[in-house]
């Protein structure tokens, strides 16, 4: 901790130059949609950013999403639903030299969950401007109820703490390395999900119990490498463990190919390999057979493999006083979940632990338009 | 190990950096936007937030972070 202290104080004390360069300044508005596993969620995204005397950038972003659930989980423990989430967000940057200091505020409200979160960061460059090093800490405060239940109403707390770097490698070459930090406590639940346990046969249902506490830390090297005909080739790799024994590790790749004056394509695929928290079971052998019961899916064993396709068109570019130029994208992206130890209990079967297990295709969609200015 | 990083840090702070192997003309490709990590912000992050909302993994997905509301 003490070393964290002197290193930011150096941060501080460092900063000269003209390098570091704030965020463009650009609007977006997004629509976006995810329709799988018998949920549908869609809605707006707006982005806006705005410098100001070229020293600080402010940004504020809306984001919506109106979900239509009727999952595996909800129609085998519960009725279907719908509900709506509002999220809005508010940010400045603060160029000084060649560092920027960053600071932003989000809030999330849905009808029962409701999430506060203010986050800090630092960046500064190094050595010639080959190296850029970041921190960042974050702090989010969580409020959970129940539908249906006024008396019901818990509190967690999220603290995250960043660090990364940048490096420039060759003159086509840039590698970044980044790690987090993040530790939960209080109710980490979801109120209304349940395990199953052996009854004869069959089986029953009993509330999940999670620990009141979580630590996590993921680290990721993302690789970003020019290609001769005018193309970036992006490589990531991630690697995740936690308290909860959940270990994941995955795989991205994506090729931005632009083609002729206006056009940007892109072509991705991504592979992600998790294994189980240790209190994770599909179907426990008796009713309170543990202090910690799971049976939440995204706490199983699973692969998801995703590919995806975006094309965007740029127009009007440099042909209007106020705007740079606007861009139309679209953007597909195919997942596919297989569950290695989550059973599909809407199938019959004699005996319970002997139903196929469940896996799912996703379709997200997203249409963005952008303008710069 | 600590003074040392410390050390490093003080030095280079302070305008001691070794010559950048680099020179700015030499970083022309690297500027080009095909070589952003983070092109669309708007999209990123609600790609993050597909994730986030379905796999138990956290964190170090690259943009600005800060927290997603989401659990």
């Amino acid at each position: 901790m003490q070393l964290t202290s002197l290193l930011l104080v150096v941060l501080l004390l460092s900063t000269w130059g003209h390098a570091a360069v704030l965020p463009e300044q650009r609007a977006d508005a997004l629509y976006h949609r995810y329709e799988g596993g018998g949920m549908t969620i869609d809605g707006p995204s707006v982005l806006v950013r705005k410098n100001i005397a070229e020293r600080v950038s402010l940004s504020a972003n809306y984001y919506a999403d109106k979900v239509s659930a009727a999952s595996i989980d909800v129609v085998t423990t519960a009725s279907p639903y719908s509900e709506e989430r509002e999220e809005h967000s508010v940010g400045a940057d603060y160029l000084a030299g060649k560092a920027i200091y960053s600071i932003k505020w989000t809030q999330s409200e849905e009808s029962d969950f409701s999430a506060r979160s203010l986050s800090f960061g630092a960046s500064q460059d190094f050595f010639g401007d080959l190296t850029t090093l970041s921190f960042g800490y974050a702090r989010g405060d969580d409020t959970v109820r129940r539908s249906g239940d006024p008396a019901f109403e818990e509190e967690a707390v999220r603290q995250q703490y960043r660090m990364g770097v940048t490096q420039v490698v060759t003159r086509n070459l840039l590698v970044a390395l980044s790690h987090e930090f993040v530790t939960d406590e209080g109710y980490l639940n979801n109120p209304y999900r349940s395990v199953r346990y052996l009854v004869g046969s069959g089986y029953s249902f009993q509330s999940e119990v999670y620990p009141e506490t979580r630590t996590s830390e993921a680290t990721a090297l993302r690789a970003s490498y020019y290609l001769p005909w005018r193309a970036g080739l992006h490589l990531e790799h991630r690697l995740y463990s936690d308290s909860w024994g959940v270990a994941s590790k995955d795989w991205g790749l994506v090729l931005v190919q632009p083609w002729r004056e206006q056009w940007e394509l892109e072509f991705r695929a991504r592979h992600y390999d998790q294994g189980a928290a240790d209190f994770y079971s599909d179907l426990f052998p008796f009713q309170d057979a543990q202090n910690f019961l799971a049976r939440d899916k995204e706490l199983s064993t699973f692969t998801s493999t995703s590919f995806g396709v975006a094309a965007g068109y740029t127009f009007f570019k440099g042909r209007w006083k106020h705007a740079d130029r606007f861009m139309l994208r679209l953007s597909l992206d195919h997942y596919q979940f297989d569950y290695q130890d989550f059973r599909d209990i809407r199938v019959a079967v004699p005996v319970a632990g002997q139903e196929p297990l469940y896996g799912f295709s996703a379709l997200v969609t997203q249409a963005l338009f952008s303008v710069w200015y | 190990m600590k003074t040392a990083v410390l050390l490093m840090l003080c030095l280079f702070a302070a305008g001691c950096a070794p010559e950048p192997w680099l020179k700015p003309y030499e970083r022309a490709r690297l500027a080009d936007p095909v070589m952003a990590m983070d092109r669309h912000p708007a999209s990123s992050a609600y790609q993050h937030h597909v994730h986030q909302a379905r796999e138990g993994a956290r964190g170090a997905e690259g943009g600005s972070g800060g927290g997603c509301g989401c659990n």
